[in-house]
């Protein structure tokens, strides 16, 4: 049986969508659906969620690299087996989850973890800093302006100590998005390390013809700034496109519409920081990340420029920010430029919006701070 | 296919976190063209570029998503990952799963491709990266007929639908985000596997303001739990707390000494309407000045629940920055009764009201925020059939430059200039 390439119609099955949810739901947690009372976080990675039945499951939360062979899922399995009854979910943020149904399991089962070296760091809860969501980078992607295992790897192993702990003043997220297309949405982080290209697309005039629709290339720029154009392949006229330089904001969105405009380029790519996103309502409405660090360069392997930037911006959030309060609740009661102070982070115009809806980003008001930006 | 240097790797194999580059190692043992994705990537390294040409359509039949095409630029070097596809399973509701479902897909993947995953990709999806186009057939075969399970979105159709955990384990949630999860995700199946729209569209369903699942940052559909009547309070528990016998924020924050638990400059100062007090030692809240953000929730889990008239907001149109600039979903309908009773009838007919609009007026790789945006939100409303209400906007229009309708004005917008000059010299 299995595939038949002769007959690829016959016995086809399409459509069947995923798995119903409750057949991987441990009993535990079936028998207490929408019966759960409170939680509580009883150290560093470890959950506890009370129902009404008097049910109690105890969560251990592990931090995962994302990318992961089938090597690391099979162990992943092995644990869930030997402790948690061949249950285990994922959380948004790539972090592992063991349940177990009693509290006299947690402790075999974190000291199992802790016997398998640094796969399996226990963590990522509350008011620390929990496990970067990202992208694919340089290991799948085509687009990237950076790499994203890597980075990440090196700003993790960086801020370690507050993944396995909770002494930050609110949850801190980060997330690593490889491009502006921002697969893995960085726009509402904490922390956003972004890839970014700084040189315009090239024009591969042999290729052009047979890979782009061109009217789709000149409109995929937002600024306008690619133009049909004519030019000469091997003695015969051909219609290509041409780039107005100082009209682009390298976006990529061109090369993702024309495989014949590359843009990347060692130089010329690196990451952004964006900071003072965030997704959830509590207190103050969601908020969008924003650019303060236009660019650093890209260092393989441990990219140590994003990762000492990213360190000191934790390090004087920590050090000021009231209980509670997000990155960009303190940069916002603190006043941004008291922000880049404390950061000790050097201000750039390229920190000052000039794309769409710019002006709602300027200061309109005669309140400011006397910081060391004036002169 | 031989082992490469890797030299800078290598760096990644040392320090605290969890390695990649040990487990792609370990992963090369077992298929060795795993050694050629860690040559490449060193190789990328090295020029600090990205060594993935772009594109190339390859798929199964009948389906126009799912699968993402990958070739080598350098095949001749690393030939394991000359062809290197992307694959994307739909994940069950809340990411749990049962050891054996995944034993039994990790040993379908070994069989088919490089061994090498993501749990998850940034949608939702399980990710399978590195497949041979030629193995992509007898995957879907065995994965559908062996497993049940099938491919996800990609493309400009809708992608794999996402939702937190839910009442699963979640005190919070105020629907079902999975059973709604899992019943759109089957319903719309046509939707997710062929791509009819301008461009890509998500839903994601957050169980509660907290929005686990970032839907109101990242779907043009964002289901957003909430409660229309009153905060549950239980004054024991909040005695509790002030007496400092039960953790703050669930404990999140023990690992710093923050001092005694102060209700007023915690709870009650931080509440974004000022509606909350103390009276005779019991906490008091105007409920009908609340916007349930959820901080007090979260900071007194054992004192505080959700009302228990429970639905969700629906918000529209969020998007990443590409192109016009990041979009925040703007808020539709304020509350909407979530129930799989009436098989989510009132939902599914919002989303298709936008689809027929949409899939009408948006433009190519048009996002419907953008779109939203393009022909203002005062058109949206009324194509959605919506009334105009507060809650819809930030603030009121700061400008005059209202679209008047000529049906809204007295008299028409038909008139003579000749009479108007009888009475008008110029």
């Amino acid at each position: 049986m299995g595939y038949n390439p002769e007959k690829p119609m016959e016995g086809r099955l399409t459509d069947l969508g995923p798995p119903h949810y409750e057949q991987f739901m441990p009993p535990i947690i079936k028998e207490n659906k929408g019966k759960w009372l409170w939680h509580e976080i009883l150290q560093p990675g470890v959950l506890m969620h009370k129902s009404e039945t008097g049910d109690e499951v105890y969560t251990v939360r592990v931090g995962s690299p994302r990318l992961m062979t089938l090597v690391h899922v099979r162990e992943i399995c092995d644990i869930a087996d030997a402790h948690c009854g061949g249950y285990l979910r994922f959380t948004t943020r790539n972090n592992i989850e063991f349940m177990v149904d009693s509290k006299d399991k947690v402790q075999p089962l974190l000291d199992d973890l802790a016997s398998r070296g640094s796969k399996f760091p226990v963590g990522g809860t509350g008011a620390g800093i929990t496990n970067i969501v990202h992208t694919q980078g340089w290991i799948h992607c085509h687009t990237p302006a950076t790499d994203a295992s890597g980075p990440v790897k090196a700003v993790m192993d960086d801020l370690f100590e507050y993944f396995t702990s909770m002494k930050m003043p609110a949850q801190v997220r980060i997330a690593l998005a490889c491009c502006l297309n921002m697969c893995g949405a960085v726009h509402a982080s904490d922390i956003a390390i972004l890839g970014i290209h700084r040189k315009p697309p090239m024009i591969d005039n042999k290729r052009i013809t047979g890979v782009c629709e061109l009217p789709l290339a000149v409109a995929s720029c937002p600024l306008g700034a690619v133009k049909p154009a004519k030019t000469e392949v091997d003695g015969q006229e051909i219609k290509t496109v041409k780039v107005t330089v100082e009209r682009c904001m390298f976006c990529g969105n061109c090369y993702t519409m024309c495989p014949a405009m590359p843009l990347a380029d060692p130089e010329g790519d690196g990451i952004a920081i964006l900071v003072g996103g965030k997704i959830s309502n509590a207190r103050s409405a969601p908020k969008f990340s924003k650019l303060v660090i236009p660019f650093l360069p890209n260092t393989p392997p441990r990219w140590p420029e994003t990762v000492g930037a990213i360190r000191k911006i934790v390090e004087a959030y920590a050090k000021d920010a009231r209980k509670y309060e997000r990155v960009g609740e303190w940069a916002e009661r603190i006043g941004w430029e008291r922000f880049f102070e404390k950061c000790d982070i050097p201000f750039t115009e390229k920190s000052i919006d000039d794309y769409r809806l710019a002006y709602n980003t300027w200061r309109t008001t005669t309140q400011f701070k006397f910081t060391s930006h004036i002169k | 296919m031989a082992k490469h240097e890797t030299p800078m790797l290598d760096q990644l194999e040392s320090g605290p976190w969890p390695s990649f580059v040990s487990d792609l190692k370990a992963m090369a043992k077992i298929k060795p063209e795993v050694y050629d994705i860690l040559g490449q990537l060193e190789l990328s390294y090295e020029d600090r570029i990205t060594h993935w040409k772009h594109g190339g359509i390859v798929g199964v039949f009948g389906y126009g998503g799912g699968i993402v095409g990958r070739y080598s630029d350098v095949p001749e070097r690393f030939p394991g990952v000359e062809h290197f596809h992307t694959l994307r399973v739909a994940q069950p509701a809340s990411k749990y799963y049962s050891t054996e479902n995944l034993r039994k897909l990790a040993d379908l993947w070994q069989k088919h491709g490089s061994g090498v995953t993501n749990f998850h990709g940034s949608t939702g999806d399980i990710i399978l990266l590195g497949a041979r186009t030629e193995a992509l057939e007898p995957f879907f075969w065995d994965l559908t007929h062996e497993m049940g399970q099938d491919l996800g979105g990609s493309g400009s159709n809708l992608r794999t639908p996402a939702c937190c955990l839910g009442q699963s384990r979640c005190e919070w949630a105020c629907y079902d985000t999975q059973e709604t999860c899992y019943h759109l995700t089957l319903h719309y199946q046509d939707e997710i596997h062929r791509p009819a729209f301008p461009y890509k569209f998500k839903f994601k369903f957050s169980g509660c303001p907290n929005d686990c699942v970032a839907a109101i940052a990242r779907s043009d559909v964002s289901v957003i739990g909430t409660w229309r009547d009153e905060i549950r309070i239980d004054q024991a528990a909040v005695k509790e707390y002030i007496a400092g016998n039960y953790p703050s924020n669930g404990g999140a924050h023990s690992g710093r000494d923050w001092g005694k638990f102060d209700i007023k400059k915690e709870v009650i100062d931080l509440c974004p309407t000022e509606c909350m007090w103390m009276e005779g030692g019991e906490l008091k809240i105007d409920d009908t000045e609340c916007t349930r953000c959820m901080h007090c929730i979260n900071v007194m889990p054992r004192a505080l629940r959700p009302g228990a008239d429970q639905g969700a907001t629906i918000l529209v149109g969020a998007k990443a920055p590409i192109l016009e600039g990041a979009q925040m979903s703007t808020l539709m309908i304020p509350f909407m009764k979530i129930e799989k009773e009436n098989e989510f009838e009132e939902l599914i007919e919002f989303i298709e009201k936008i689809w027929d609009w949409w899939m009408e007026v948006g433009k190519n790789r048009e996002r419907v925020g953008e779109s939203m945006q393009r022909v203002g939100l005062p058109t949206f409303i009324k194509i959605m059939g919506l009334d105009p209400i507060p809650q819809m906007i930030r603030i009121p229009r700061e400008n005059p430059y209202v679209f008047w309708g000529e049906e809204e004005v007295p008299g028409g917008f038909d008139r003579d200039i000749d009479e108007f000059r009888a009475r008008h010299a110029a």
